[in-house]
């Protein structure tokens, strides 16, 4: 079983409506992972029945219990996060600004302060339109830890996968150079980048692709809106060229691109020239790859 | 007056917004304009000025002092994120891992993990006239952006007055870090574009800035691409909708070249002009408060 991620480094470059496309050429022989839960995008354009949902909780944080507090303050003196502010004289944890370390519990003398582990956010298991399934989730406001949200949505839809004998796994993966993308692209068996020729699409294009080296995963490069600036473009394909990246296809300026996510369509249903590009660049990968489908 | 420039996902134009704005109300007054998205800070590419001043940004992580350590243990047994452990005869730190909580240090018996500096990124200032930018970026590997976001905004706040003009440009997302970018903004401008993703990352970040309780507004991005579902949305929700800017091939085109827009843009100059006429508005309304 493979697994293809997505990425992009730099939100706006049309990554969710490119992965939902090739999610549409894959079809039955996919599992889909929308791992940018960020900003989860994907279920607008498949169709999803949030069949199954479940709570996702991780990390922790404080609470004080009032009845046993004794106001002496010492939680407040330890907290390194000022997550301990006082409101109406009573001691209380503020919730977003708790980092959940639990150091106020430990020296706490009345133990009066307990930690549980908050909800971060919730992971859907659904039906989509294209006849497979896909794991989506999303974080809660607020919420730290979305590398581990990313990590149960892409393990879940291994398994899926895994049991019920499909080709690939196909993410669309987390935005900028953090921890969620590291969780994003572990295990990954080829890296589709989707840019722009712009300075900061290029800027960001580097950045994440040190990432991509790190991990030694192959690479393909799909540079958007390609003929906005040639100057950019050809500095793009340079960089492809120096690294060894695959150049999958360059799609032109359009605003079909646009039209057909507002009508709650793939590209490759909504309009057949840049279909064409988006399936030139899914007979690529599936070579690269090594895969039929 | 700090306003925070924000949206739910990337790619909505909340650099562009916020790099022409700033650039244009530093033609008639002082104006600073601060990149929190330390991750991958892109403002810079935008903004032409001198750098005048850099400094080295640190956490504070634990530091094993053999000499006295006892082995007892405790200083992993206190650390919730698996940064110090004990292997053997020795106490390991793992510096990624650490937040920084001084637990294992200053619950240690023999003061044998001192807190010690370590840099987790760089700050620089740039002016250029009227206009002040200040730059944080972490260094690769190194995950938590909410210390250094936190250390900007303070360095920001210890270097220009109450009437400067503060724009924030945020990281994407509703998670902390966006949180620590906009917590102490007197507004939030939230930037969007008319399209199911636009709406729908929208509305999270409307939940979010109104949990923070902080004053919004909305700015559309790419107007006349997409639906009026966003238009209808802030209507029904009752959202001032500060301006829009138009989808132009043009302004796709400036924007690829590094270039401010509004200089060569009419549609973006008019916009940057209604944003700072509005901010200024909020402005002599809050000074009239405190008065
Ligand atoms: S758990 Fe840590 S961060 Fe949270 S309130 Fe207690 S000391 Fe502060
Ligand atoms: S340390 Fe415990 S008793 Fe003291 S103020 Fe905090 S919660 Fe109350
Ligand atoms: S708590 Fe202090 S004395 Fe105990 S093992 Fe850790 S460093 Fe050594
Ligand atoms: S300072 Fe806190 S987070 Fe860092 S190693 Fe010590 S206990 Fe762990």
């Amino acid at each position: 079983m493979k697994e293809i991620v997505v990425i992009s480094g730099k939100g706006g470059t049309g990554k969710t409506s490119i992965t939902a496309s090739l999610a549409y050429l894959g079809g039955e022989d996919l599992i889909i992972a929308d791992c940018d839960v960020d900003a989860a995008d994907m279920h607008l354009l498949m169709a999803p029945d949030f069949g199954q949902s479940e709570d996702f909780y991780s990390g922790e944080i404080a609470y004080i219990d009032q009845d046993a507090c004794i106001k002496c303050g010492k939680c407040q003196d330890v907290c390194r996060f000022d997550a301990i502010p006082v409101i109406d004289t009573q001691y209380v944890v503020d919730p977003l600004g708790c980092e959940g370390c639990g150091y106020c519990a430990r020296v706490c003398p009345t133990d009066a302060i307990t930690n549980s582990q908050p909800k971060v956010g919730e992971v859907y298991v659904s039906n989509v339109r294209t006849g497979t399934t896909m794991i989506h989730a999303r974080l809660s406001i607020g919420a730290d830890n979305s590398g581990k949200l990313v990590a149960k949505v892409k393990n879940e839809a291994k398994t899926l996968a895994e049991k019920e004998n499909k080709i690939a796994v196909l993410v669309d993966g987390s935005p900028g150079v953090g921890c969620p993308v590291v969780s994003s692209l572990s295990g990954a068996s080829f890296v589709i980048l989707v840019t722009e020729p712009t300075v900061s699409g290029l800027h960001d294009l580097k950045r994440v692709y040190e990432l991509v080296k790190k991990f030694g995963i192959k690479a393909g490069c799909i540079i958007n809106k390609a003929d906005l600036n040639e100057a950019v473009a050809d500095d793009v394909k340079k960089f492809l060229k120096e690294e060894d990246i695959v150049l999958l296809s360059e799609i032109p300026y359009n605003v079909k691109f646009t039209e057909a996510m507002t009508n709650g369509k793939t590209i490759v249903e909504y309009d057949e020239d840049l279909g064409k590009k988006i399936s030139e660049s899914w007979t690529k990968i599936t070579d690269i790859v090594g895969i039929e489908i | 007056m700090k306003i925070a420039i924000a949206s739910g996902k990337g790619g909505t134009g909340k650099t562009t917004l916020s790099t022409n704005l700033a650039s244009y109300i530093a033609e008639s007054r002082i104006c600073v304009l601060s990149d929190l998205d330390v991750e991958e800070p892109n403002s810079g590419l935008f903004i032409k000025a001198e750098l005048i001043h850099k400094e080295d940004k640190f956490k504070m992580i634990p530091e094993w002092e053999k000499s006295k350590c006892e082995l007892c243990g405790n200083c992993q047994a206190v650390c919730n994120f698996n940064a110090v452990l004990k292997m053997g005869k020795m106490i390991m730190v793992f510096p990624e891992l650490c937040h920084g909580c001084y637990a294992c240090s200053e619950l240690c018996p023999t003061d044998s993990l001192p807190m010690k500096q370590k840099k987790m990124g760089e700050l620089k200032s740039y002016k250029n006239g009227n206009l002040n930018f200040i730059e944080s970026k972490l260094i690769i590997g190194e995950e938590q952006a909410v210390p250094l976001i936190k250390q900007t905004i303070a360095y920001v706040d210890d270097n220009f007055g109450e009437d400067v003009i503060k724009i924030f440009d945020s990281p994407p997302g509703t998670s902390c870090p966006v949180i620590e970018a906009t917590r102490d903004a007197d507004f939030v401008i939230l930037v969007t574009e008319p399209t199911p993703f636009g709406l729908h990352d929208l509305k999270l970040a409307v939940e979010t800035v109104k949990q923070m309780r902080i004053p919004f507004g909305v700015v559309i991005n790419r107007h006349g691409i997409g639906n009026d579902s966003v238009e209808l949305y802030c209507k029904e929700e009752n959202i001032a909708i500060i301006t829009t800017i138009p989808n132009d091939r043009l302004i796709a085109e400036t924007y690829s070249q590094g270039k401010l827009l509004y200089p060569t843009i009419p549609s973006v100059k008019e916009a940057v002009i209604s944003i700072s006429e509005y901010i200024e508005n909020i402005n002599s309304q809050k000074e009239g408060e405190t008065k």
